[in-house]
């Protein structure tokens, strides 16, 4: 006689997938060991043992920091360190969260994180081994320590930074006979407009300086420090709409697209080349003037070897100038997983790769990032072209700025950037209110994250 | 086994063998196991974090409704990615369909090089998504791609296709229109297994020809339709990967990783989706709860979706529903 499933077996088998499934949840919810922060009074003598890496360049940047490991290695003869190399912060927060053991120093490419790390304790408290090392902390301006920190909780230390300054093409400055590059934005928009060219058609055949927001490194983020822009208050919540310095920068912002107008900003700005290729717009002189971070001058040397260009600050607005000579920093950060199993030796790498300054000094060499110690940057052995120097000095400048970290991530400079890109477009309405409507969105998400 | 009339033998029928049960149950538990791990347990799951605040690194910690109640009146960019996601489940689906059903028809009736024709709409299917969408937006440059100069020679002004927020969308329609091999296939496939003998019958009817389509062709190709209907639903229900790298590549800061949140929607929203959002506010803002909420919702849309659907599709049922 065939064997057939009744509806009663076929809820009785429901039930149970049902019931396991449950269970299986229950366990889910139950974390993992949050990592006990047991420091010993004093470092050991001797480093021994075998330690991971996880790490986010790839192919020659990951050669470079494998070249600082080797050095590591070399200078305790009874340590490993295992190199993951790839490795994105998703992957790193999987890994942490998943109560895994195999990652000791993770990092990360990105500040974004450093609040969800340092708020849930999947980056070790590092106090206790600064404190007990006497790592001096003031080789390392306030402003970095800043974005490697969150809320009083050093969970990270920064290794390694991006500036952002201006760059121009000499060649067509000298061709227009301007010899100083500007220091105002006025100054910006009134050069970037006598350099502008136009073809026979009426499109842009070449543009002084592009204003859209949105284009390479044209974000709000990177133009802030020129009205010393704050992003977030002491409690995390938005400080944007009432900043007095935003609403400066925007209105020039949106004129400056005005002026050039906005179809055909949007018709060259669609047509230029990749940020990161060969047909980089300022590589190809499309632009004569472009904000961008120090990696770029490797990109020019490797891509465009013969632009002659040079770099400054970024200019200041109008009521600002005291922020002259000052600009963006934020950078790649590092700190030890909760689940770490050697976490003494994971601190003594985390220290070599944030705090050493031959360390330093090859990876900024060899990544042509910026060192984020005063000793690294001052290092005679830092490679430091004319262009770069700018970028050298706008790390020590007491002004520079940053985005603090969140506990929404990347979240709230995501919020405004959407919203100032519709009010250049001019789909952004009154601007007191628009900003008032970020500062909702923004503290909205906060308290989604963090509310009771 | 031959059921006489009559009573049956007074002998009483064998008692059903347990082992006999657990057997079939045994030969079941590898799929059963599969179901609960990959289907069971992740519904279960985001239907529990859903009323959670859950940033993976941190215990899940109970909040109720909160992250629906974000949803529904807070958050700014769900029924705009909503709004977008609904504009390609409206028109790229049908257009798709129509367009493979279209040229299926075509090449049935093709005698010449019908081969050598349905490789050429065929291949493009081939490609993998994100290489075509970079080609595409490459080729649709408003600057720099060959289509805007060939629009040019004839004296068009070509638009900004990929860069403008009005025509992003239809620009991935095209795209959309141009990878429907796999579906034209199919389509091809049950249009050639439908009887001859039907259409002959229609034309001693005095069947013309777009009566014999209705008529003959379409009832008997209403499987085929509605599965690749119900497919392009969900497949548009998830559109994600084309939209995502058409941002990228447009806005010339074409990234990797959690580094694409940037990008997301570029041109002005216009081509954020619904999936993409939960992406971002599970990944990129470490929202996992309210990410959960997010697909706890498109799941009940779909859910909905294919119910109404399949209910209004008669001919679902091969056998006939009347």
């Amino acid at each position: 006689m065939q064997q057939r499933f009744t509806p009663r077996t076929g809820r009785r088998i429901a039930a149970g997938i049902a019931g396991a499934a449950a269970a299986a949840l229950m366990l889910t919810a139950c974390s993992g060991d949050t990592g006990s922060v047991d420091v010993a009074d004093e470092a050991p003598d001797e480093l021994s043992g075998t330690v991971s890496l996880w790490h986010f360049f790839t192919d020659r940047e990951a050669s470079v920091i494998q070249g600082v490991v080797d050095d590591f290695e070399a200078q305790n003869p009874g340590v490993t360190v295992e190199v993951h190399e790839g490795q994105d912060d998703e992957k790193l927060r999987k890994v942490i969260a998943a109560g895994s053991d195999d990652i000791d120093v993770g990092l990360s490419y990105s500040t974004d994180v450093v609040g969800n790390l340092c708020s849930t304790g999947a980056f070790r408290d590092l106090q206790p081994y600064i404190d007990r090392d006497e790592v001096d902390m003031s080789q390392i301006s306030d402003t970095v320590q800043s974005y490697s920190e969150f809320e009083g909780t050093r969970c990270t230390m920064p290794v390694l930074a991006d500036v952002n300054a201006l760059f121009y093409n000499k060649d067509i400055f000298a061709e227009a006979g301007i010899t100083e590059p500007p220091k105002t934005l006025d100054e910006l928009e009134d050069i970037a407009l006598k350099l502008t060219e136009y073809n026979d058609d009426g499109s842009i055949k070449r543009l002084g300086f592009n204003p859209f927001m949105g284009m390479y490194e044209n974000t709000a983020a990177h133009f802030g420090p020129a009205v010393g822009g704050k992003w977030l208050d002491d409690d995390g919540y938005s400080a944007i709409g009432s900043d007095e310095g935003w609403p400066v920068l925007m209105q020039w912002q949106k004129d400056f697209v005005d002026e050039i107008g906005y179809d055909k900003l949007q018709a060259f700005t669609a047509g230029l080349g990749q940020e990161f290729s060969a047909d980089n717009a300022f590589h190809t002189g499309q632009l004569a003037m472009t904000i961008d971070g120090e990696y770029r001058t490797a990109f020019i040397a490797d891509q465009a070897p013969d632009l002659n260009y040079g770099t400054a600050p970024f200019p200041t607005a109008t009521g600002f100038e005291d922020l002259y000579g000052s600009g963006y920093i934020v950078g790649n950060i590092a700190g030890i997983a909760k689940g770490s199993k050697n976490p003494e030796l994971a601190w003594a790498l985390l220290k070599y790769l944030s705090t050493d300054t031959d360390a330093l000094v090859k990876m900024g060499n060899g990544l042509k990032n910026v060192p984020t110690t005063t000793a690294a940057l001052e290092s005679p052995d830092l490679e430091v072209s004319e262009q770069y120097q700018t970028f050298i000095d706008i790390a020590l400048h007491p002004k520079t700025a940053t985005t603090p970290p969140s506990l929404v991530g990347a979240g709230y400079t995501q919020a405004f950037g959407s919203y100032w890109e519709k009010f250049q477009a001019g789909t952004g309405g009154n601007l007191a209110e628009g900003l008032a409507g970020v500062d909702q969105e923004i503290n909205d998400s906060v308290d989604l994250v963090s509310g009771p | 086994m031959i059921r006489g009339a009559g009573r049956a033998s007074a002998r009483p029928a064998p008692r059903r063998r347990p082992r006999g049960r657990w057997f079939a149950i045994a030969m079941l538990a590898p799929a059963l196991l599969g179901i609960l791990v990959f289907f069971v347990y992740p519904l279960i799951a985001s239907l529990f974090f859903s009323f959670t605040s859950y940033d993976l690194v941190s215990p899940p910690e109970w909040i109720g409704l909160r992250n629906y109640e974000y949803l529904f009146t807070k958050d700014p960019k769900v029924w705009s990615a909503a709004l977008n996601t609904l504009w390609f489940i409206v028109f790229l689906t049908p257009v798709k369909i129509i367009m493979a059903l279209c040229v299926a028809g075509l090449l049935a009736r093709a005698n010449r090089a019908a081969g050598f024709w349905r490789t050429i709409f065929y291949l493009p299917s081939l490609v993998p998504p994100v290489a075509s969408v970079v080609a595409f937006v490459f080729l649709f440059n408003p600057g720099t791609g060959p289509v805007n100069h060939i629009l040019k020679v004839f004296g068009i002004e070509g638009p900004l296709w990929f860069n403008d927020p009005s025509l992003s969308k239809p620009s991935l329609m095209l795209l959309g229109i141009w990878v429907m091999g796999d579906m034209m296939v199919i389509f091809l496939a049950a249009l050639l297994d439908v009887p001859k003998d039907q259409y002959e019958a229609a034309s001693l009817d005095g069947a013309n020809g777009v009566q014999k389509v209705w008529y003959v062709t379409l009832p008997n190709i209403v499987p085929v339709l509605v599965f690749s209907l119900v497919t392009g639903l969900i497949a548009s229900l998830q559109y994600f990967t084309e939209a995502a790298v058409a941002s990228g590549v447009a806005s010339g800061k074409a990234t990797v990783g959690s580094g694409t949140a940037t990008t997301l929607g570029y041109p002005d929203g216009s081509l954020l989706t619904y999936t993409q959002w939960l992406y971002v506010r599970g990944f990129a803002n470490y929202q996992l709860g309210y990410a959960s909420a997010l697909a706890v919702l498109l799941f009940i849309v779909a859910a909905a979706f294919l119910v109404v659907l399949l209910r209004r599709v008669d001919a679902f049922n091969p056998e006939g529903a009347k």
